[in-house]
């Protein structure tokens, strides 16, 4: 099963209920903890891993052989990102522009555009506490993250628990890393910008047909209108983490919640399994 | 001699549209004979790489010089690379922009104004 943990908005406790959950089920299953976030991966941060191998992520860009372009504007006319542009003289290229979908490359009657590989991230895998850990890293500077999260994503293995950590938002990114999963935990906290954020979170998975529950995180911060809007909408609640400040201090040191609160482990054992009778279901 | 102007109307006495790639019409006057034609932006529904898709077009229409309000490092790329030269002007009308560019007051850049998206 793959569960992927997502939010419409940033720093609601994503990191924190994917690692606190892979860690708790460690002992019983075979769990592959994969982060997602590649502008800001911080899981690495929070567990013991060892990277085994690394892998760069390259994205097809097109190079102009300028004395072959005939200047027939073809590639300008299908690039659907305009990351070409034709001004007679001279045929530009726009790199932080293209998706590298090769497409110039192939439909250029001249032979004139060749591809060059331009680095956009990599992605790093080995192991942390006997589970798989994954995480992709995008360069500075570099726009499209769905090429590494793929790549990211490409390590998941069959029959093992898949935990993602999403990156934050409703966008490209976002979709990638919950595209595929079984289930979707989307985290929320109690306030005005929380509910704002899950509201067009839900929208994302229900347009793709991902089964979904909420966790609240900091809950028992007075924000009436989260719960009113839950239950009106039969949305469920899987867990209310509560608005601590012990939990905050162990987050603050970069330390897991279940290492200092051994309790908690069954709590997000727990959680696991009503997932996977709801999936199963 | 042919300068691109854009603008939020369909009119020499529109206001100046500030925003190069997304400004709502481009008018191209003649400034030698008071002519002027109008262009709708048809950028304005592409999500990516909008100042390349308009500074593209611009070019194509020959004109010697642009004049607006903010522009991106894309834009201003093609705009040179074709010739073209860039001048700034803001919160005025077309005319009055098309007035001080002939009288030499508006300010001629080589830069882009602006990053990506404005920021």
């Amino acid at each position: 099963m793959i569960v992927a943990v997502a939010s419409g908005k940033g720093g609601t406790g994503k990191t924190t209920i994917a690692t606190n959950m892979a860690v708790s089920l460690k002992d019983t299953l075979s769990v592959q903890l994969l982060d997602c976030d590649t502008e800001e991966p911080n899981v690495h941060l929070f567990i013991d891993h060892e990277i085994s191998h690394s892998e760069d992520v390259m994205l097809p860009v097109p190079t102009i052989d300028h004395d072959k372009c005939t200047h027939c504007g073809i590639c300008v006319q299908k690039c659907a990102f305009n990351a070409l542009a034709d001004i007679k003289v001279k045929l530009l290229v726009f790199e932080e522009l293209c998706h590298g979908c090769g497409g110039c490359m192939l439909l250029c009657p001249a032979g004139a555009i060749a591809e060059t590989y331009q680095k956009i991230g990599s992605v790093k895998s080995g192991h942390a506490f006997g589970m798989g850990f994954v995480y992709g890293i995008l360069e500075v500077g570099a726009v499209l993250a769905p090429p590494v999260i793929k790549k990211v994503k490409a390590h998941i293995k069959n029959n093992v628990a898949v935990i993602i950590d999403a990156p934050p938002g409703t966008s490209c990114p976002m979709i990638n890393a919950v595209s595929g999963a079984d289930y979707c935990i989307l985290v929320t906290e109690p306030t005005p910008f929380g509910l704002s954020d899950l509201k067009l979170a839900l929208k994302v998975v229900q347009e793709l047909e991902i089964p979904f529950g909420v966790i609240i995180n900091r809950a028992g911060m007075e924000y009436p209108d989260m719960e009113n809007y839950l239950s009106k909408e039969d949305i469920p609640v899987l867990m209310k983490i509560p608005f601590d400040r012990r939990y905050a201090a162990c987050y603050a040191e970069g330390k897991l919640l279940t290492e200092e609160f051994p309790e908690l482990r069954e709590e997000f054992k727990n959680l696991w399994y009503a997932i996977e009778r709801q999936v199963k279901a | 001699m042919k300068v691109a102007v854009t603008s939020v109307g369909t009119d020499l006495d529109s206001m100046i549209d500030e925003r190069f790639g997304r400004s709502s019409y481009f008018i191209i006057a003649d400034t030698d004979s008071d002519e002027f034609e109008v262009f709708e932006n048809e950028g304005l529904s592409s999500a990516h790489g909008t100042g390349v898709q308009v500074a593209q077009f611009i070019a194509e229409k020959g004109v010697q010089a642009i004049i607006t309000g903010k522009i991106g490092p894309n834009a201003v790329k093609i705009l040179k690379e074709s010739g073209i030269d860039v001048f700034i002007a803001n919160s005025m009308t077309v005319r009055q922009a098309l007035a001080n560019f002939l009288e030499g007051k508006l300010e001629k850049i080589s830069g882009a104004t602006t990053g990506q998206h404005n920021k």
